[in-house]
């Protein structure tokens, strides 16, 4: 019993796994005006997606000249970004609405 | 506060360039303040309601509705731009006649005008429904928000006054040379707000050929500087355009400019050489 719950929490885990890498690539969550992860390793030369779930109630602005985006993220809501195909490098990007605390980069290698 | 007011200067600063500009061409033509005005109205309701719906938009087509939505918003600006254009490469040298005379009203119809106030509605609507999200985050906020919003609102009011600016600065300029200059002004505005929307289309996944970055001269002049906005919003300044990006932004000018030439009345009779 307690055998088969094990496996059947491993599969479900491995599903979701499975679900998230093929829905979204990558999740960028902002919360108090913060981006978590601060940094995200992403493939060089290939498009990439990132879900930008915003947390906080306001809304934040995605932005990135380097990346060339912008985007509006709603409070309490998430946001599709499409970047790339980047070339190897740091690519910094930050919330528009509270630059002096929603920053990170992005290192496409 | 200063963070606030910075932040919606910038915004405001989009809109009221393009809305000096437009005040500029159409200097002479009669009942533009009214055009002018339904336009700036219509755009700041235009603006509360897209930040109303901001997230059914960015929820619509799989995640791509806000940038198909600003794609879509920049084409009919561009159009509307090019139709503006091709009126004034008709009728321009007229109302220039006219406004040599004081006091004579253009009797030409309010065509331009109603294309030109679109154009107004547009860029208020798609900067302003930044700045109301903006101002709406903060009142969501509470407690600290008065002096933010105090920053926001004197913001409006620098974006203003820089639009009071554009106009003036451009009304110096002698009335014979003043629809020729603001025709360019508004070409490459045309082409610059093509290439950002096909940059949108890009982002939205649906224009992803020619992506590649065709230079970077972020080292020279960032396009987050005053200078860089101001010239990415005046020409079209990108520092890292994609090949499609400045394949459109060639291909609107060249447009542009055969479509003023077309519309050119044909010379009737040598013109007089006009005591100026």
């Amino acid at each position: 019993m307690r055998r088969a719950l094990i496996l059947t929490g491993m599969a479900a885990f491995l599903a979701m796994g499975a679900a998230a890498a093929r829905a979204d690539d990558y999740v960028l969550t902002i919360k108090d005006h913060r981006f978590t992860p601060t940094e995200i390793n992403i493939p060089a030369n290939k498009r990439v997606q990132i879900t930008v779930v915003n947390d906080d109630a306001t809304p934040e602005e995605f932005e990135s000249k380097e990346m060339k985006v912008e985007k509006v993220i709603p409070g309490k809501s998430k946001g599709v970004v499409r970047v790339g195909p980047l070339k190897p490098g740091r690519y910094p990007f930050f919330g528009e609405f509270h630059e002096a605390t929603a920053k990170g980069t992005l290192i496409a290698e | 506060m200063l963070g606030a007011l910075l932040i919606v200067f910038r915004e405001v600063l989009e809109a009221g360039l393009i809305v000096g500009i437009v005040m500029a061409a159409t200097r002479g033509v009669p009942g533009r303040g009214r055009w002018i005005t339904i336009g700036i109205a219509g755009g700041v309701l235009g603006a509360g309601i897209v930040a109303m719906f901001a997230g059914v938009i960015s929820d619509a087509f799989q995640g791509s509705g806000q940038e198909l939505f600003n794609a879509g918003v920049l084409a009919i600006a561009v159009v509307m731009l090019m139709w503006h254009n091709a009126w004034m490469a008709r009728h321009g040298r007229e109302i220039a006649d006219e406004m040599q005379r004081v006091g004579t009203a253009v009797s030409e119809g309010t065509k331009p005008l109603t294309a030109l106030a679109v154009v107004i509605g547009l860029a208020v609507l798609r900067e302003g429904s930044e700045v109301v999200l903006f101002l709406y985050g903060i009142m969501a906020q509470g407690t600290s928000g008065s002096a933010l919003l105090a920053g926001g609102v004197l913001g409006i009011a620098a974006g203003a006054a820089f639009t009071a600016l554009t106009y003036f600065g451009l009304l110096a300029i002698p009335n014979r040379h003043i629809f020729s200059v603001t025709s360019w002004l508004i070409a490459l505005l045309a082409a610059g707000m093509a290439a950002q929307s096909v940059q949108f289309l890009n982002n939205a996944g649906l224009v992803v050929s020619l992506d590649q970055t065709v230079w970077d001269t972020s080292w020279l002049l960032s396009e987050g500087s005053l200078l860089g906005r101001l010239l990415h919003i005046l020409i079209g300044y990108t520092e890292r355009p994609t090949e499609m990006q400045l394949l459109v932004y060639v291909a609107i000018l060249i447009a542009m400019y055969v479509l003023m030439r077309i519309a050119r009345p044909s010379p009737r009779s040598p013109m007089p050489a006009a005591a100026e």
